[in-house]
């Protein structure tokens, strides 16, 4: 057993409203410079959606992440052997282009002044803020399909809607019945990283202590290959460096027991992040799984705080009484791991991601009858509809198994008919138009006891700052010291730690060669 | 002696070689951030296609000749043969025409593509302008004055190895036609300039990847309390 700490992060996509909040406050801080225009390090989807960038998930298109032999189980790159990715260096044939994203562009605002004196209103043409020149039609942005649910232009083009049947893709666009719902993304900080194996450079690593996936803008010489690797495209190509950035978890944040910043301007407050340990010694096995067992194998990974063998074992790899104590208040690892509720999204992408979506509830099909708008099955007595109705969800379970767990039915019933549980109990308790039997027929539906759902429907409804961020004591400055642990102030022989700690560049990212 | 000549065929190799190693292991130490290959594949992908690609693979196999052209007891013995010398010097021209094709189509790719055009610096062009016209001459040398395989052991030959032991011997270089000369020349100007450019990034070709395991951790702790593993 190699126990090892993870940052990891739940997203309660029940609570997430799409106001993209998330995505302004990184945008702020981290992308707000010549070349990271287009960057989302967080973006917010709709789904069903064709994303960004558009169609990331169709990894015939992009060959992101790993694949599994059938014949051998053994799990290799999507994208290419090693050897393969030093031929097609000069031209990667899988890259993403700019236009897949879309090309940043801001407005001629100061035409709004200057224009001359005449009969037609002026206006602000749109520029683009690579060339500098004027677009004449502007094709795609951020958001491009935000709350398109139902449209046939890109709804309809969403990968994970591939395997549903004519009738349930017809029912999704019918007028009454559209649903959609938001799918915040930022950088999943996985296991087994796409990303990292697939950079020539090595110049994208796992940090050890905490598990976040850095790219050291020194080593990266631009080979792009990581572009492709990371089945999310959580990746971004900064055109102007020639430097890949990503997702940094705001470390600097962390560091000083801040929340990142998409977390801490959550205004859902759907957002969770938490320390988990996990096995590193059963990530082979786990991403070697057949697709149905992905989600079971990623839970076998994830280790009980609890266990006195895991503590002995995690304290032998010198993980911390306190980082300990932190990982034992996660939330994550109580809606991943103790109540199974919050999934991967796409584990067959095979990189393991940390980063665990509670799936939303749906709205059940509904009708018009004699003029009456009613939900299917609705007119049976008290909350049976609910519990009934999970296979007339207006997004079909297989839709959500595509998103959530490589195509297990079975799993995703399960979190649902939890969910559902959750809330028949606690309507049961607070309003009381609930029968007793109903609700021990949804407990038990939801193999959950009333003390779990209190705790779910507490950490879900009710959770303070501080519960929904155990932001772990990471420490990063006496693990420096421990290093050096023989300072002496009479030789004042204090280390520099230059190019070991913090940004480290003294010089601003740009071209100067 | 002239002193033009010592200038050109003593001197000036020295110096560029001096400072393809001097300054390029300043820009490694103390601006590795600016090594970097600057593809532009992001930005335009279908003129790279058809330049990038075939442009490394020519270049390479030349540059594999014409170092392999060093090694004069190994290459003699190679193309002694004229059912090997001809095809030999055919394959060489073929690709020194690709290659200037291909690198035609990356110029105008980047003279008129605007967003290319916005991610070209100074260097890029000086780079462009010297590469064409290495390349050029080249051809030009390698199909007026055949068998370039052969009578480069003789003149370039010696001449490098000369300038290797700290000997210069130009007399094998001097005699030489003009446009020869300034081909020999071109080589050293190139890595002259190569410290200053994109060059850089063939010094820094990924290499490692093929034994590197797949995934990096980099620890601070360094695991100190950690047994080894």
């Amino acid at each position: 057993m190699d126990v090892r700490a993870q940052v990891s992060m739940v997203f309660h996509l029940d609570k997430c409203i799409g106001c993209h909040t998330c995505s302004i406050a990184c945008k702020n801080i981290w992308t707000d410079r010549k070349g990271t225009e287009y960057h989302w390090w967080n973006n917010v989807e709709t789904k069903p959606g064709t994303g960004f960038p558009t169609l990331w998930e169709d990894q015939e298109k992009y060959r992101g992440g790993w694949e599994r032999d059938p014949r051998t189980g053994k799990v290799r790159l999507k994208l290419q052997g090693k050897l393969g990715t030093l031929t097609n260096i000069f031209y990667n044939p899988y890259l993403p282009r700019i236009d897949d994203y879309y090309e940043p562009w801001t407005y001629d605002y100061e035409n709004l002044f200057n224009a001359p004196l005449s009969d037609d209103q002026p206006t602000a043409r749109p520029i683009s803020m690579v060339t500098g020149e004027y677009i004449d039609t502007v094709e795609a942005g951020p958001n491009w399909d935000d709350d398109l649910g139902g449209s046939p232009v890109y709804a309809d083009n969403d990968p994970n809607l591939k395997n549903l049947s004519p009738e349930e893709r017809r029912s999704m666009q019918e007028l009454g019945n559209l649903v959609f719902f938001y799918l915040p993304r930022i950088c999943n900080h996985c296991l087994n990283p796409g990303c990292i194996a697939a950079c020539p450079a090595g110049a994208i690593y796992k940090r050890g202590e905490d598990g976040i996936v850095l790219i050291s803008q020194e080593k990266c010489r631009a080979w792009r290959m990581c572009i492709s690797g990371c089945p999310y495209k959580k990746v971004y190509f900064n055109w102007f460096t020639g430097k890949s950035e990503k997702c940094i978890l705001c470390y600097p944040r962390l560091e000083t027991g801040q929340p990142p910043a998409c977390f801490h301007a959550c205004v859902g407050r759907i957002r969770y992040l938490g320390l988990i340990l996990y096995d590193a010694d059963r990530i082979t096995w786990a991403i070697s799984q057949p697709d149905e067992h992905l989600v079971e194998a990623q839970r076998t990974v994830i280790l009980d705080p609890f266990d006195p063998d895991v503590i002995r074992n995690a304290k032998a790899n010198g993980i911390t009484d306190l980082m300990i104590e932190y990982a034992q208040r996660s939330p994550v690892y109580k809606f991943f791991k103790l109540w199974k509720v919050a999934l991967p999204l796409h584990p067959e992408f095979r990189t393991l991601p940390m980063l665990f979506y509670v799936p939303p509830m749906q709205p059940v099909q509904a009708v018009q009858r004699n003029g009456v708008y009613e939900t299917v099955d609705a007119g049976q007595a008290g909350l049976a509809p609910m519990l009934a109705a999970l296979e007339k969800n207006r997004t079909p379970i297989k839709y959500l198994a595509s998103l959530f767990s490589a195509g297990n039915e079975q799993i995703i019933r399960e979190v649902y008919h939890k969910l559902i549980a959750v809330r028949i109990y606690m309507r049961f308790k607070k309003v009381g138009d609930v029968t007793p039997g109903d609700v021990q027929r949804a407990l038990q539906l939801g193999q959950t006891t009333p003390e779990e759902c209190e705790a779910i429907w507490r950490l879900t409804s009710l959770p303070t700052f501080e519960e929904r961020f155990v932001v772990p004591p990471l420490a990063r400055e006496m693990a420096v010291e421990n290093q050096f642990p023989e300072l002496d102030p009479e030789r004042r022989n204090f280390p520099t730690y230059r190019a070991e700690v913090g940004f480290g560049f003294r010089k601003a990212p740009e071209r100067r060669w | 002696m002239r002193t033009i000549d010592i200038l050109l065929f003593v001197v000036f190799p020295y110096v560029a070689v001096a400072l393809a190693v001097l300054v390029g292991l300043y820009r490694y130490f103390f601006d590795r951030f600016s090594f970097s290959s600057f593809s532009s594949q992001f930005l335009e992908n279908r003129a790279l296609f058809f330049g990038s690609a075939p442009w490394h693979y020519a270049l390479l196999i030349i540059l594999a000749a014409h170092v392999a052209g060093m090694f004069t007891g190994f290459w003699s013995r190679f193309i002694a043969p004229p059912s090997r010398l001809y095809p030999l010097e055919a394959f060489g021209a073929a690709l020194g025409l690709s290659s200037v094709v291909t690198l035609a189509v990356l110029s105008v790719r980047r003279l008129f593509n605007p967003r290319i055009r916005k991610v070209t610096t100074l260097p890029d062009w000086l780079l462009v302008i010297v590469l064409m016209a290495q390349l050029a001459i080249g051809v030009y040398v390698a199909l007026f004055y055949r068998w370039g395989s052969l009578w480069y052991m003789y003149t370039a030959v010696p001449w490098m190895i000369s300038l290797a032991k700290f000997q210069p011997a130009i007399q094998y270089v001097t005699s030489l036609p003009w446009i020869i000369k300034l081909h020999y020349l071109g080589g050293f100007l190139l890595l002259a300039i190569f410290p200053f450019t994109r060059l850089v990034h063939v010094v820094v070709f990924p290499i490692t990847y093929l034994w590197r395991p797949y995934q990096v951790v980099i620890w601070n702790i360094r695991r100190r309390f950690a047994p080894a593993r």
